[in-house]
This record gives structure tokens, C-alpha cells and sequence, in this order.
């Protein structure tokens, strides 16, 4: 037992942070300010999703972190050891066992069921940042469902390499209108977003936003009718589990150019191989 | 004939100084009008409370739109007024940094307004934005280069072409020639004639230079001091001027 309040945050900003949740669940999309805390790590190492984790734990959820696709990087274990210390709830690397997971740039190759929620932590939470510097502006371009801009990136895209070039963070498009950033995840991983059984929560600490998807929403990836959305994977299998249709890391593995495609997901790829061996 | 724009008792205030002051006129479809006057004189004032870019402390601004008949400008929703600016008003800047996006091609910035109103074609767009690049004079092989690249003269016919693009019913130009030499000028005056003929378009064109006006606009305002001291068709006006301040506007043109 630790001397922490549960998962760390006080009630009160639990609350705060669940009255956020709550508005971002009825409004898919939409980026929901809310009053973001220092945390014991630095911005850009997930607070926003940690901040998100903490409001909606309870001591009967089953915590799984993933970094990268892995849960064995800094990032994974970090943020399970401290859900461990100040929660004490039990965790997992298994996807189907762990009912909440926070995730940075990937979703699982298992697919989510009913009654999971998954965190997804974000940097920069606005599609529009790099085309429209302005918040003031950028807000009134949600608000009016102003999104030819957005198009204008992937047309230059088109124009200077031949292919839509953006492979991470793609824009994508939700029911409720809104265009959202689906965070760094590869744009392999956006057709996951659409109709997910999960509750998908997003959450920016630096940024001080909150958005999220409730479950079976649509989720559409922004693209043209003569380009449509390609969401491409490494072309290769993994050398360890040998799957065709995973995400892949490109793995050095010595000076003489040698090197390997694995899984990203290791949860995946090690349920794969035990079943196989 | 309907007037395609009926502007009346447009008024607007800098706290006690005026911007302008109580102007009325009509636009008729097709017709250019020339707005003159020194520098202060209020003429960027009106033609931005016009455009939407300023909101007129009073007056009215009915302006009769292709989707939704008369209507007035003053009294739509932002989200709508947006909208009729994006499809059926232009508005051309004297400074081409300011109506361009100069990181993004110029096959980009022409086609922006076309995405805007929900093309999603990418060759169809890139098509449009060539042919578009043809009639303003841009050689097709530039279309992928930033206007950061491009001269001045050919910034401001990429900026009309990416505003006519939608096929506009009304175009605001200030100073559309401002800041360019003689030769280009001439050019620029050419391809608008040209453009507001073949398109029949309508437009209103601020600026101080009176050889503009005589070559593009059909009728003219003279404005000082906030107000409009003169009008009438532009022969009539720059040839037999009756207000002082016309006649001195008239005298000071350089005879080369």
C-alpha cells in the first residue's frame, strides 16, 4: 500500500478530468480544454494520457501500457511501475485480458472488444497546427467545418511525391464532422479507429486537451477519389512470429547491413509464436 | 436589370475619425467600378467593410448571390458569408503575400478554394489549376513551384487566378497593379480586361492610379475625406471634372 491517493491524482482533478471525458464522449472529435497538471514526467512523455489513465482507473481494472507497440521500452514500463506503486491494480501485456490500455503511437493488432478503453496519448492534438498557426483561427475553422485546408497538405503531397506522403498522424474524419489528429499512430493503424468496440480516449497534457471517441463511431481517413487512403505496412514478415499482415519495425542487427522486420505489437507477435511453438 | 450589389449609407467610424462616411451606390452585373481618392481618403475602408473584411458601424450591403437571391451581407452568419466569399466573391490584394499561402505551389494555392467547396478529385483540381495557370500567363511546368519563387508580377496574376477559379460573381481588387512596373502593369490591366469581359464578371477596383480606372472601370467614386465627392462614368469624370479636388486629381497625373 502506498501513501498516494488513488492513481496518484486528487478527487478533485479526477473529476475535472472525468466532466472533460464526459463532454469529449458526447461531442466525438472535439478537442475539450481542460486544466492540465504538472505530473512526474516531463510533457511529451505521455502526461496527458497518464492524466486520462488516472481518471478513469478503478482498482479492478487490468492496466496494459504500450510505447511504440512495445511493453517493454522506457515509456511502457515506466508508466505501468507508477500505475502500479500509486493504483496497485494488476497489470498485463496481454491485449484481450487488460481492460484499460494507454497507448503511445500504435494500436493493437488484437483487435479491442466491447468494454475496453483505450488512452491514447498526443503531442499535438490539432490537425490544423502546422497549416494554420493561429488557435483563434483554427477553432473557428472546426466550428464552421472549414477543412479544405486540410486537403490542400495532401494535395501538395500529391503534387511533390506522387502518393500522399503522410504517414503518421493521417487526419481523419469523424461522424460528428470534426476532423481530428488520431495521434502519431502509423496511418496502418487508422481503419482500427472506425466502428472500434472500444471507448478511444485521446489526451494532450501540454496542450491542456482532451478528445475522444465513443465506441462504434466512424472514423473516416481524409484522401482523394483518385488517390484513396492507402494504409500501408512495411512489405514483409515478421522473423520472429512470421505474420504477413502486422505492423513492422525495421531492426538493425549489425554494421554489415544486416537487419530484420518484427512485429511492433511484441504482445502480438509473443502470443503468436508461443501458439505457433 | 437587377444591380448585382445595392450599397446604401455605409458608414464607418475610427472612434471620433471617419473612415467613410454615408456612401450609397449601385453595381450593376458585368459593370467595373473605380474607387479614387489619395491615400486616406477612406477608399480601403470601404471596400473592406464591402468585402466583410470590416463591419460597417451602419448601412446596408444587399448583394443579390447565385444561391440564395438577395440577401444582405451585413446580416448572414459568419459560416454563410464565408461560404458566399469561398464560391461567389473575390477579393484581390494589393500585396500578394497577403491573399497567397507562399509555403504551399501555386497548384495548391489555385486549387484551394476548390477543395473548399468539396472537390475531392485530385486530377480533376490539378486540370482546373492548370488551365487556370494558362490564362494568367504561367507556364504550366511552374505549377509545383512556391510563389515564394515567382516574381512579383506573377504572384499577383497567381492570386487572381486562385480567386476566380470558383467563377466569382463580384471581385474586390485593391491596388490590384500596386508596387509593379509599368510594362507588367500594362500586362496585368490586359489579362483583367480580358478576364472581366470573357467572364462577365463585376467588380470593384481601388485605387489611385487614374490610368487604371480609365483602362478597367466603367464608372468611377471619387472619395475625400471619408465621403464621395464625385461620380459618373469614368470619361465623363476624369475628362471634365467638377469637384476641385477631382480637377487637382485630374492636374497631377505625370503626362510622360
Amino acid at each position: 500500500m502506498s501513501d498516494y491517493n488513488f492513481a496518484y491524482l486528487d478527487e478533485q482533478t479526477k473529476r475535472m478530468i472525468r466532466r472533460a471525458l464526459l463532454k469529449a464522449i458526447a461531442v466525438p472529435g472535439y478537442q475539450v480544454p481542460f486544466a492540465s497538471r504538472e505530473m512526474p514526467m516531463p510533457y511529451g512523455w505521455g502526461t496527458g494520457g497518464v492524466q486520462v489513465t488516472a481518471s478513469t482507473l478503478v482498482p479492478e481494472d487490468v492496466l496494459k501500457v504500450i510505447d511504440q507497440g512495445a511493453d517493454d521500452t522506457t515509456n511502457a514500463v515506466s508508466i505501468r511501475r507508477f500505475f502500479e506503486v500509486t493504483a496497485g491494480v494488476e497489470t498485463t501485456t496481454e491485449v484481450p485480458v487488460a481492460t484499460l490500455i494507454q497507448t503511445r503511437h500504435r494500436v493493437p493488432e488484437t483487435p479491442l472488444t466491447e468494454g475496453q478503453i483505450i488512452v491514447y496519448q498526443v503531442p499535438i492534438p490539432e490537425p490544423l497546427r502546422f497549416l494554420e498557426p493561429r488557435e483563434t483561427e483554427t477553432r473557428k475553422m472546426h466550428s464552421l467545418g472549414e477543412y479544405g485546408l486540410m486537403h490542400v497538405k495532401l494535395y501538395e503531397d500529391i503534387a511533390r511525391h506522387g502518393e500522399i506522403a503522410t504517414t503518421y498522424a493521417y487526419p481523419a474524419r469523424v461522424s460528428s464532422g470534426y476532423v481530428m489528429d488520431p495521434s502519431p499512430i502509423p496511418k496502418f493503424d487508422n481503419p482500427k479507429l472506425d466502428h472500434s468496440p472500444a471507448i478511444q480516449l485521446f489526451g494532450a497534457g501540454r496542450e491542456q486537451r482532451i478528445y475522444a471517441l465513443p465506441p462504434w463511431t466512424s472514423v473516416q481517413s481524409l484522401d482523394f477519389e483518385d488517390h484513396p487512403f492507402d494504409p500501408s505496412r512495411a512489405d514483409g514478415e515478421c522473423a520472429l512470429c512470421g505474420s504477413k499482415d502486422s505492423y513492422l519495425d525495421e531492426v538493425i542487427t549489425d554494421d554489415a547491413g544486416g537487419r530484420m522486420f518484427i512485429c511492433s505489437d511484441t504482445d502480438y507477435c509473443a502470443r503468436r509464436s508461443e501458439g505457433a511453438a | 436589370m437587377n444591380p448585382i450589389l445595392e450599397v446604401s449609407g455605409i458608414t464607418r467610424r475610427y472612434g471620433d475619425r471617419i473612415g467613410c462616411a454615408d456612401i450609397s451606390f449601385d453595381l450593376y452585373p458585368g459593370e467595373v467600378m473605380g474607387i479614387v481618392g489619395e491615400s486616406g481618403s477612406g477608399k480601403s475602408t470601404l471596400l473592406n467593410c464591402l468585402a466583410g473584411e470590416l463591419i460597417p458601424d451602419a448601412g446596408r450591403i444587399l448583394f443579390d448571390s447565385r444561391a440564395e437571391g438577395v440577401c444582405d451581407l451585413l446580416d448572414l452568419s459568419e459560416m454563410q458569408r464565408r461560404v458566399l466569399s469561398r464560391i461567389e466573391l473575390a477579393f484581390v490584394h494589393q500585396n500578394p503575400r497577403d491573399g497567397l499561402r507562399m509555403g504551399v505551389s501555386a497548384g495548391g494555392n489555385v486549387g484551394e478554394r476548390l477543395m473548399g467547396v468539396g472537390q475531392r478529385h485530385y486530377g480533376n483540381i490539378r486540370e482546373q489549376a492548370l488551365s487556370w495557370l494558362e490564362r494568367v500567363e504561367i507556364p504550366a511546368d511552374r505549377i509545383d513551384d512556391r510563389p515564394s519563387q515567382f516574381s512579383g508580377g506573377m504572384q499577383q496574376r497567381l492570386q487572381i487566378a486562385r480567386n476566380l477559379v470558383t467563377s466569382p460573381r463580384l471581385v474586390f481588387m485593391d491596388e490590384p497593379t500596386g508596387g509593379l512596373d509599368v510594362s507588367v502593369q500594362a500586362r496585368l490591366l490586359d489579362l483583367l480586361r480580358g478576364l472581366v469581359r470573357e467572364m462577365g464578371l463585376s467588380a470593384i477596383v481601388v485605387t489611385h492610379d487614374l490610368a487604371v480606372v480609365r483602362l478597367l472601370a466603367d464608372r468611377i467614386l471619387v472619395m475625400k475625406s471619408g465621403q464621395v465627392v464625385e461620380s459618373g462614368l469614368t470619361d465623363q469624370v476624369l475628362d471634365d471634372p467638377h469637384h476641385p479636388y477631382t480637377q487637382l486629381l485630374v492636374a497631377s497625373v505625370l503626362q510622360a
